[in-house]
């Protein structure tokens, strides 16, 4: 149900059934890693490319939040998945295996709550009973499309992010128990010029300010309503100045509820991640895993997880095109 | 920024560059430099060694000595970007491992790796000069102006 300009509230609260995130060797290493459900030592998963350990890592989380919800492939009537590989084909090549009817999204990182937002609305119209909404990522693989070699030496400023490697899967139900979805805004597409990649954090704030406004807008609400605001993967510089964004809007949000899933998952002691993660897998594996295990122990009641993305392409940043950006965002509540 | 580019951007895309720059870690020139300085410097050190190394084992002169050492250089760059130790080192050093032909050797080296997993013919043939084959074309070309020059000139001198 429309709400305001671009506001969706969902008032059959489809619920998140059950959740599986995967992770790779360097997220094993960092502060979250309690959170997910597989974590892999080695970047290839056993495959012979990095593009096929990503569909991977997809496959094996679908296949752990079907289980979890003890349910069958069968039973699940849409899968909606993003990535960041030209043509999708993670997402798709994994909708392969799984053989159920697919919905492919883009929006960069913001394919997370893209996903979970459309997921939602399906669910909440009744136009399906389970619906399978994930989003993957892998490091070297993103490395590979969008900038260097993983092993060519070249040196990143301080303001580079580092993709995680992972998938995050919530599978969404029209009954049952779970956190619920409550509401969904979806962004539009800010664009404020800045071109370069190894600052995604500066270019991507701007969006997820416009959608965090727009959400509190359109429904009536402060951010103090929310015991919990997440960006997807603004990343330390990003964060900062969406803070600070925000302030200068006149919403300002207490630091102690809000956070960024690219500062989460890394710990301090890992400075080759720079300023902080990025990538699909980065909303998706932390709000799947920590921030709704913390809903689950009753720490958090009503969270708003604003997923941001780059929409730029090798191709686009070649021919000197600025970085436009988008932000999703889906609120989750959970009432024990 | 040149002002060029700026003057693309609107009002409010231009206050949010300034904005967004003061929030932003900059990178340290000084440090950067000094960094750069000193392994670069290292690595030129080392293959000092090296050539000297040949010099003095084997049938070499100062100028045929250079062959090898720069053989020698590039597969110690090759092994260590294999081993996945090159980038590390890279980022610390930034243009200290850039510069040297060590640097040339890891770019061509890291873009086959990373390339195999397409096969040898549209993978590694196709992709391993992604990176170097700009300093190659690049480089002729300058070289051929540069002997263009040199040319010219040793002409109108009537030598």
């Amino acid at each position: 149900m429309l709400h305001g300009h671009q506001t969706w509230v969902f008032p059959n609260k489809p619920a998140i059934l059950s959740t599986a995130t995967v992770g790779g060797p360097f997220e094993a290493e960092g502060p979250l890693a309690d959170d997910f459900d597989i974590l892999h030592g080695d970047l290839w998963l056993g495959q012979d490319s990095y593009e096929k350990a990503e569909k991977k890592m997809l496959e094996e989380a679908c296949e752990i939040a079907i289980q979890k919800a003890g349910l069958q492939k069968q039973d699940i009537q849409f899968f909606l998945s993003g990535d960041l590989m030209n043509q999708i084909i993670s997402s798709s090549f994994a909708a392969r295996t799984l053989a159920m009817p697919f919905l492919g999204l883009y929006g960069a990182c913001s394919s997370s709550m893209e996903s979970l937002a459309l997921g939602s609305l399906i669910v909440d119209s009744q136009s399906g009973n389970y619906v399978l909404c994930g989003a993957v990522s892998h490091n070297a693989a993103v490395e590979k499309q969008y900038r260097y070699p993983t092993e060519y030496g070249s040196q990143k400023p301080p303001t580079a992010q580092w993709t995680v490697t992972g998938a995050g899967v919530a599978l969404l139900g029209s009954k049952g128990e779970g956190p619920k979805v409550t509401s969904a805004t979806i962004g539009r597409v800010v664009d404020m010029g800045l071109t370069d990649p190894f600052n995604m954090g500066s270019a991507m704030a701007p969006a997820a300010v416009d959608t965090i406004t727009a959400h509190l807008r359109d429904l009536r609400i402060s951010p103090g309503d929310y015991d919990l605001i997440a960006t997807g993967d603004l990343g330390r510089v990003g964060h900062r100045i969406a803070g600070d964004l925000l302030k200068k809007h006149g919403f300002e949000i207490p630091e102690d509820i809000f956070t960024d899933c690219g500062i989460l998952i890394y710990s301090e002691d890992q400075p080759v991640v720079l300023a902080g993660g990025s990538g699909c897998g980065c909303s998706a594996t932390v709000a799947y895993g920590h921030i709704l295990n913390r809903m689950k122990k009753g720490e958090l009641k009503k969270v708003l997880i604003v997923a941001t993305g780059a929409l730029l392409s090798p191709l686009s940043y070649q021919q000197k095109e600025s970085i436009p950006c988008i932000a999703h965002a889906v609120s989750i509540e959970y009432n024990h | 920024m040149s002002n060029k580019k700026k003057k693309k951007l609107t009002s409010v895309q231009q206050e949010y560059h300034s904005f967004a720059k003061k929030r932003e870690p900059q990178r340290s020139v000084l440090l950067n430099c000094l960094r750069a300085f000193l392994v670069g410097g290292a690595i030129c050190l080392l293959g000092q060694f090296i050539q000297d190394f040949f010099l003095w084992n084997f049938n070499f002169t100062e100028k045929t000595a250079g062959d090898p050492t720069v053989a020698v250089l590039i597969l110690l760059s090759v092994i260590l970007t294999a081993s996945g130790v090159y980038d590390h080192i890279a980022q610390w050093a930034g243009a200290g491992t850039a510069v040297p032909v060590t640097g040339f050797a890891n770019s061509i080296a890291s873009a086959a790796i990373e390339h195999r997993s397409e096969g040898f013919v549209l993978g590694v043939g196709a992709s391993m000069f992604q990176l170097a084959g700009s300093v190659i074309v690049f480089g002729v070309f300058a070289a051929f102006v540069i002997a263009l020059i040199k040319t010219t000139l040793a002409m109108l001198g009537g030598s």
